[in-house]
């Protein structure tokens, strides 16, 4: 029983490392399937996680903690907006450039804020709760729902965006925006204004991801305390072919790596023989399997899995 | 109303002067910025000045930022040219570096520098081209998006050697803390005038690739691909093997730096010696337009506003992380600012609504 035990409290941290990596894949998604690969998700994350804990030192209120976390990360969204949007900037070049704002923009706020603990009830209220029923699941229960309500509101948001994105006609007319805007304006669908809710609403998750370091799982600021793990979310959107209900299972798999590398640094017994596997190499494997279903979509070309066609382009409007 | 509509293309000599004048807007935003923080903004950037070319240490130490800066720029427009995005360079950087290494530490100690620095050099180009290479042969046989797998390579590449640094190569005589032994004399470029070799290299290379896109063959098919790829099939060219050729190039010329950066500066392998720079190369190589004698002014004054912010902190108390904030405004302002190369706004009075728009 100690042995399942063991293994329950693991895959509860494995969702706890999940969940930053999940508010960011869903980020990712939301900009995406409008035709925009935003590629400062880490910058995003970080200005989320710097003003999440910087309000919540200063106010102790854990909801106005979280919501300026959003703010801040939404911020960084609308910055990317302007430039690829209505200016039709570079992308690439664009979140790139986000990613280093937002990594200096943290490092700047968060200088004071080292050393700085988070007050008593902004912790306790996002600490770890039993939800009725749920949590009384065997094995699954305690893994999935014995936890802070902001890890469970990562995947609520998730189910919310799947049934959004298939079920609901904005959903489609947001799709349509990203397979071919021209197409999408001329049904009468105000493309622009689709791109700027949803590039500033994939923003907003960003920086609940980040702001989940910084007030729940460490809980403290250190300086880039994603540490990468916007990257992995940029990742994780392939890996989970913008699907954000595989974004789930993709998300707390690679947290599942993530704790798993921290585990296996002393070795694990298997046969006798005492086995390591370095952390490193199991870092590497998010990106190796990421390449490998990049491929794997490319190649079989199954129409419900490949990237939005516009990904990445800019459109201009032409004059009609 | 405000309307967008195309313009007549803007002059080059107009792009240049748009984009200098955006830098300015940055730099003014910037300021009032610091004026709102409590810095005054003229003294931060006369410190920034002073601390990129203050003292004959201090320019020294910018050119050492500015060299591997240029070279992965250079690699980078090789293959931005042919409009394959390559965001590897990072990962290119990495496992040239990683390459050079192994030779460094696996061959014989006597081998004199004039022999084993080439050998290294050679390694690290084929290795980076090879990483390169990888995503380029995905993208001609399957289409995949090269922007994505070239990004997912960069960790990979970082990953491996951070293994190595943890693992199988750490120095056994370094009391347990995870680096690699220093190379020895015979591994590491030589000065010439108080900067490492690697400036001449870098220069070099400037003028090798401003020759091999304007003057050569090849870099006439590069560019005819990058503009249009049926242009290029419909005349005959083998539009594979140019973009293979290529990229090879690029993530060669990204595996030279690392090469560089790691004999030179690092003098050993380290899995965070390039410090972002692959992917700051990519917005120097951008801000330059693709062009090699551009990438050398503009990543020159990126690595004076890298090496003058790291001075900010000891003379100013400001955070060294204010330089990284000061890059991204200037950035947002230019990528912005390309806009109105292209395109206006314009002031329409909409004086029926939606109707008087079909």
């Amino acid at each position: 029983m100690s042995w399942l035990n063991a293994v329950e409290l693991f895959l509860q941290t494995a969702v706890q490392m999940g969940t930053p990596l999940l508010f960011g894949t869903l980020g990712g998604i939301l900009s995406e399937k409008v035709g925009h690969l935003n590629l400062g998700v880490e910058g995003m994350m970080l200005m989320g996680a710097v003003m999440g804990f910087q309000v919540g030192v200063l106010t102790g209120n854990p909801a106005l903690a979280v919501l300026a976390a959003g703010l801040a990360g939404m911020i960084g969204a609308l910055i990317y907006a302007v430039i690829t949007i209505t200016f039709m900037g570079n992308q690439v070049v664009t979140g790139l450039a986000l990613t280093i704002f937002g990594t200096g923009f943290s490092s700047f706020i968060g200088a004071g804020l080292s050393g700085v603990s988070l007050p008593e009830n902004v912790q306790a209220s996002l600490a770890a709760v039993n939800i009725p029923l749920l949590s009384k699941i065997p094995f699954f229960g305690p893994i999935f729902f014995q936890q802070s309500l902001y890890s469970l509101s990562a995947l609520v948001l998730a189910v919310l965006l799947y049934v959004y994105l298939n079920k609901t006609r904005y959903g489609l007319n947001m799709r349509m925006v990203g397979e071919n805007p021209s197409a999408a304006e001329a049904s009468g669908i105000n493309a622009t204004l689709y791109k700027y809710v949803h590039i500033l609403a994939g923003g907003f998750c960003c920086g609940l991801g980040g702001a989940f370091l910084t007030l729940v799982f460490v809980p403290r600021w250190q300086d880039n305390i994603t540490a990468g793990q916007g990257w992995i979310a940029v990742a994780l959107v392939i890996f989970a072919t913008w699907n954000p209900l595989k974004a789930i299972f993709g998300a707390y798999f690679f947290g599942m790596l993530r704790g798993l590398g921290f585990k296996l640094q002393s070795g694990i017994p298997i046969f006798g023989h005492n086995v390591v596997i370095p952390a490193q190499i199991l870092d590497m494997l998010p990106y190796i399997m990421t390449i490998a279903v990049l491929v794997f979509i490319t190649m079989n070309k199954k129409k419900e899995n490949q990237a939005p066609a516009w990904l990445g382009s800019p459109y201009f409007r032409e004059e009609r | 109303m405000i309307k967008v509509v195309k313009k007549n293309e803007a002059s080059a000599l107009q792009a240049n002067l748009l984009r200098i004048g955006s830098c300015l807007a940055a730099l003014l935003a910037a300021a009032m910025l610091m004026s709102l923080l409590g810095y005054n903004p003229l003294v931060v950037y006369s410190e920034i000045f002073k601390g990129a070319t203050g003292t004959l240490y201090r320019f020294q130490e910018t050119v050492n930022k500015a060299i591997p800066l240029v070279i992965l720029s250079l690699g980078i427009s090789v293959s931005e040219r042919m409009k394959f995005s390559n965001i590897g360079a990072e990962g290119q950087f990495y496992v040239g570096a990683l390459a050079a290494t192994f030779l460094a530490f696996n061959l014989p100690e006597n081998i004199p520098a004039v022999v084993m620095l080439p050998l290294m050099m050679t390694a690290a180009v084929v290795a980076g081209g090879l990483w390169c290479l990888f995503p380029a042969m995905l993208k001609v046989r399957f289409g995949t998006s090269e922007t994505l797998v070239t990004l997912m390579m960069n960790y990979i590449a970082i990953k491996w050697v951070s293994y190595l640094q943890y693992g199988p190569w750490k120095d056994p005589k370094a009391y347990g803390f995870p680096k690699m032994p220093k190379f020895t004399e015979n591994e590491i470029i030589p000065k010439v005038l108080g900067i490492h070799a690697g400036w001449i290299i870098a220069l070099v290379l400037v003028v090798l690739v401003y020759l091999l896109i304007s003057k050569s063959k090849l870099g006439y098919e590069i560019s005819v691909l990058g503009e249009n790829e049926q242009t290029a099939k419909y005349v005959g060219m083998n539009t594979t093997k140019i973009l293979l050729i290529a990229v090879l190039i690029s993530g060669g010329l990204c595996g030279a730096a690392g090469m560089i950066q790691s004999s030179a500066i690092e003098k050993s392998l380290t899995d965070s010696m390039s410090g972002g720079l692959g992917f700051t190369a990519i917005i120097t190589a951008w801000l330059a337009r693709l062009s090699a004698p551009a990438i050398l002014v503009v990543s020159f004054l990126f690595a004076m506003l890298l090496q003058g912010s790291s001075y900010l902190q000891t003379a100013l108390q400001i955070p060294a992380a204010a330089a990284e904030l000061l890059q991204g405004i200037i950035l947002f302002f230019v990528l912005a600012s390309e806009f109105f190369t292209q395109y206006k706004f314009v002031v329409k009075k909409s004086s029926k609504g939606k109707g008087a728009a079909v």
